[in-house]
């Protein structure tokens, strides 16, 4: 949009939204909407307190968990999808419905095999992520330039170095791709697990400032879960772009 | 022989009939600060092909789509047929580069589509346009989708669609740029005799120099960006005996080097 | 594919447009792949049931016993009845956020004031936890029929409203330029270029939103009233009968799979005769 003859960037409505948010909380409608003032304060004595840096802890940990051992099992696998034709056509059909299915139905499983705790959560991060990784990195190795791979073999490499020098980098775009889309499901993962859970980390959070009426304090831990969603995966797309050049060479 | 009629700027053409189009004084700067054109000055006369040769990115599209009413110049006026215009018009019909087909709709309507827009009825812009299929040779093909042809029939349904619209001028950029050389020479000779029946002026746009011999009846070179005009060229070739044997005739072998020998000094 | 990391890459956050290697990998299977597909059956199932027969844990059943369960289920009405129920809120849920979505991503994708405004907040929805927002929903609408239908459209809307904003957006420029040369009006742009070019886009998103939805309505079973398949999970699970509870799980990942495989399905036939 245009000011004036200036053009204003697009986040910008983002502070556009929190002034129709502190006028809607300050017109007293409903309990549901704080005024965004009122938020911010909450947040800000949120962020000290032990009880908020608890729950942090734990669900990063568990996130960063998932997440390291789906990236451990997602690249490796959606590479030997992509290159081995028996691994793809074996689990192709697998990873693509897990990719897609309400593995939130799961979870109750998961608490039934390995109780309420961090164990839960960690595998409920990893079976969230690791299917659209996979996939992802598959369409990259499937797809990677095929006269670089033979350039590599005609010079002689080895196949470990064919993987690790060429075959992963030429796949880049797409691994990092899936990186971010397994991230942003993880969070999810984190998230929806908890709540499940119901007394560990954020989600033992928001249930108790949902119950207890708390709508300040809610809002303002869910402003920091999606800031957080939403920084990781630009992070990543802001990598993603700085590769782009790649595209342009196959 | 060669007949250099003018070079760069010097006003109108000489000896050759009424302009079609006029190009006053046409600047463009895109708004990323990317100076395409500079102050070209151009006729093109009615009832003959014109083509603009220049280097990739001298701003040939550019022109072109200025031409079209699609883009705004930022200096300088467009005339067709001497009124100035400053938008698109049913006097000009455009061919584009990549086709610009819709994949969901059949040749028939892709031919028709420009019926459509304004309205003609159904019978009647399917009539027309189907006699535009045959003339550009894909009869049988009026319910065959743009996915199911090769590039050249996809240009063929692309040329048809700018003929059914019957405007005068037709603007051509790079029309057989993306199809391969065998092919592309069967559509410059189709397009020859085509436009034997058809009158119409053309404006194409190439970056081949043996295409803008073969089809021009004048060819303008445009200098690198910021482009403008550098020489303008009369090949003369004689198509209208045997359309093979222009590739042959020593005028036309002169007339490519000669432009080659011009064109050279823009490349690094 | 390329077509399908270009638009990720270009594109916003999750997974915008005709996302994930699905497109590739559903095509009407050959007689070889019937083969391997069979393998890759016997192979997991396989495994399953000797980890069940092991056991690794006493709750976790045999694929066998799973399977009787369904059957079982399936026989005696239990299966059907639930998914009268949990149906309900997805297709209510699914109808809704369509028409409303698919709107709003259009309005966004042709007016650069409306896409000023929204496109941020999309852009972040689409890549936060929603799911989040469930308690608030029993808090506003209670714990009936309601609550579901709006958990549905809490998490299918997002990547509907974004993929028809995509779609719009997609449009080629040649195609634009082309309708522009014989003056279409804007109008007719819309309606016979930005519309039908766009499709394919708007209803990959449909998909994707049915995908979300099914998560919304399982997350609603289980987190705000015990009803539909989620009770079946909850009850199975409280009484430990494994077998049943696991036939639950299994019937909404093949329920889940059967429509978005039948949306894909739909969705090349109708909008990409090309592949
Ligand atoms: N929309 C645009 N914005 C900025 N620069 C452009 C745009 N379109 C073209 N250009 C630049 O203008 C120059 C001329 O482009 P164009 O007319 O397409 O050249 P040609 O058709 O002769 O190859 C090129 O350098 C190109 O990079
Ligand atoms: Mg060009």
């Amino acid at each position: 949009m245009t000011v004036l003859g200036y053009r204003i960037p697009m986040m910008f409505s983002l502070l556009a939204w929190f002034v129709v948010w502190e006028i809607v909380g300050q017109l007293d409608l409903t309990i549901l909407i704080p005024p965004f003032s009122g938020v911010i304060a909450a947040g800000i004595t949120m962020l000290p307190s032990q009880k908020f840096h608890d729950a942090i802890t734990i669900t990063m940990t568990a996130f960063l968990a998932g997440m390291g051992l789906s990236l451990l099992v997602g690249i490796p696998l959606g590479i030997l999808m992509g290159r081995v034709k028996a691994i793809g056509q074996l689990m192709g059909m697998w990873v693509n419905i897990f990719e897609s299915s309400p593995l939130t139905a799961v979870i109750p499983v998961l608490m039934a095999l390995l109780g309420f705790g961090q164990a839960t959560i960690i595998t409920t991060v990893f079976l969230f992520s690791v299917w659209v990784i996979a996939l992802d990195v598959q369409v990259g190795a499937k797809h990677a330039n095929a006269s670089l791979l033979e350039m590599g073999r005609s010079f002689g490499a080895s196949r470990f170095a064919l993987y690790t020098k060429i075959l992963f980098f030429a796949a880049l775009p797409e691994i990092l791709a899936g990186v971010r889309l397994g991230l942003i499901r993880g969070v999810k993962g984190v998230v929806i697990g908890q709540l499940l859970v119901a007394i560990v980390g954020v989600g033992e959070l928001f249930e108790l400032y949902s119950r207890n009426f708390l709508m300040e304090e809610f809002w303002a831990l869910v402003i920091m879960v999606f800031a957080f969603a939403f920084a990781i995966s630009e992070t990543v797309a802001y990598v993603e772009r700085r590769i782009e050049y790649y595209a342009s060479t196959r | 022989m060669l007949n250099t009629v003018l070079s760069a700027r010097n006003g109108q053409a000489s000896g050759t009939p009424e302009a079609a189009v006029q190009v006053e004084g046409i600047g463009k700067r895109y708004p990323g600060g990317v100076e395409a054109l500079k102050d070209v000055t151009l006729d093109f006369p009615a009832g003959e092909l014109t083509t603009l040769l220049g280097p990739s990115g001298c701003g040939k599209t550019t022109l072109l789509k200025i031409i079209a009413g699609l883009l705004d110049p930022s200096k300088g006026q467009i005339r067709v047929k001497g009124k100035q215009v400053h938008g698109p018009g049913p006097d000009r019909a455009f061919v584009f580069q990549d086709f610009a087909l819709m994949p969901w709709a059949t040749v028939l309507r892709n031919v028709a589509f420009g019926l459509e827009l304004r309205g003609v009825a159904k019978a009647e812009r399917e009539a027309t346009a189907r006699k535009y299929i045959t003339e550009v040779g894909l009869t049988g093909f009026e319910q065959s989708y743009p996915h199911e042809l090769s590039g050249g029939m996809r240009q063929r349904v692309g040329v048809a669609r700018a003929l059914a619209v019957d405007a005068d001028i037709l603007l051509m950029d790079e029309p057989f740029a993306s199809i391969d050389e065998q092919t592309r020479r069967k559509l410059q000779e189709d397009l020859l005799q085509l436009l034997q029946i058809e009158k119409k002026t053309v404006i194409f746009v190439t970056h081949s120099i043996e295409e803008a011999v073969y089809v021009s009846d004048q060819i303008v070179l445009l200098s690198r960006r910021p482009g403008t005009v550098s020489r303008i060229i009369r090949p003369n070739l004689d198509h209208s005996t045997d359309l093979e044997a222009a590739r042959r005739d020593k005028a036309y072998l002169d007339c490519v080097d000669e432009i080659w020998q011009t064109l050279k000094q823009y490349l690094v | 594919m390329a077509d399908r990391t270009a638009a990720s890459r270009r594109g916003l956050s999750e997974e915008v447009a005709g996302a994930g290697g699905h497109q590739i990998v559903e095509r009407v299977p050959s007689d070889r792949q019937w083969l391997w597909r069979l393998i890759s059956f016997a192979v997991v199932f396989g495994g399953w049931e000797i980890a069940g027969r092991i056991p690794v844990s006493p709750s976790f059943p045999t694929f066998s016993a799973t399977i009787v369960a369904l059957g079982e289920m399936l026989l005696d009405g239990t299966l059907a009845g639930a998914y009268a129920e949990t149906v309900q809120p997805l297709i209510l849920g699914m109808l809704l956020c369509s028409v409303m979505a698919v709107l709003f991503g259009v309005g966004m994708g042709l007016s650069r004031t409306v896409e000023w405004f929204s496109l941020p907040i999309f852009i972040i929805l689409q890549a936060a936890p929603m799911a989040a927002l469930i308690p608030l929903i029993t808090f506003l609408y209670g714990i009936g029929l309601t609550a579901k239908v709006v958990a549905v459209m809490l998490m299918s809307a997002p990547i509907i409203v974004l993929n028809s904003y995509k779609g719009i957006r997609n449009t080629s420029p040649s195609l634009l330029d082309m309708s522009r040369s014989f003056m279409a009006t804007r109008r007719q742009q819309i309606v016979k270029i930005i519309l039908p070019s766009a499709s394919g886009l708007i209803f990959a998103g449909l998909r994707l939103g049915v995908a979300a939805g099914v998560t919304g309505v399982v997350l609603a079973e289980l987190l705000i009233t015990p009803t539909g398949v989620g009770d079946l999970i909850t009850y199975y699970r409280s009484v430990a009968e494994y077998p049943h509870m696991f036939a639950s799980i299994l019937s909404i990942i093949i329920f889940s799979s059967v429509a978005v495989t039948l949306l894909q399905r739909a969705e090349t036939a109708l909008f990409r005769p090309e592949t």
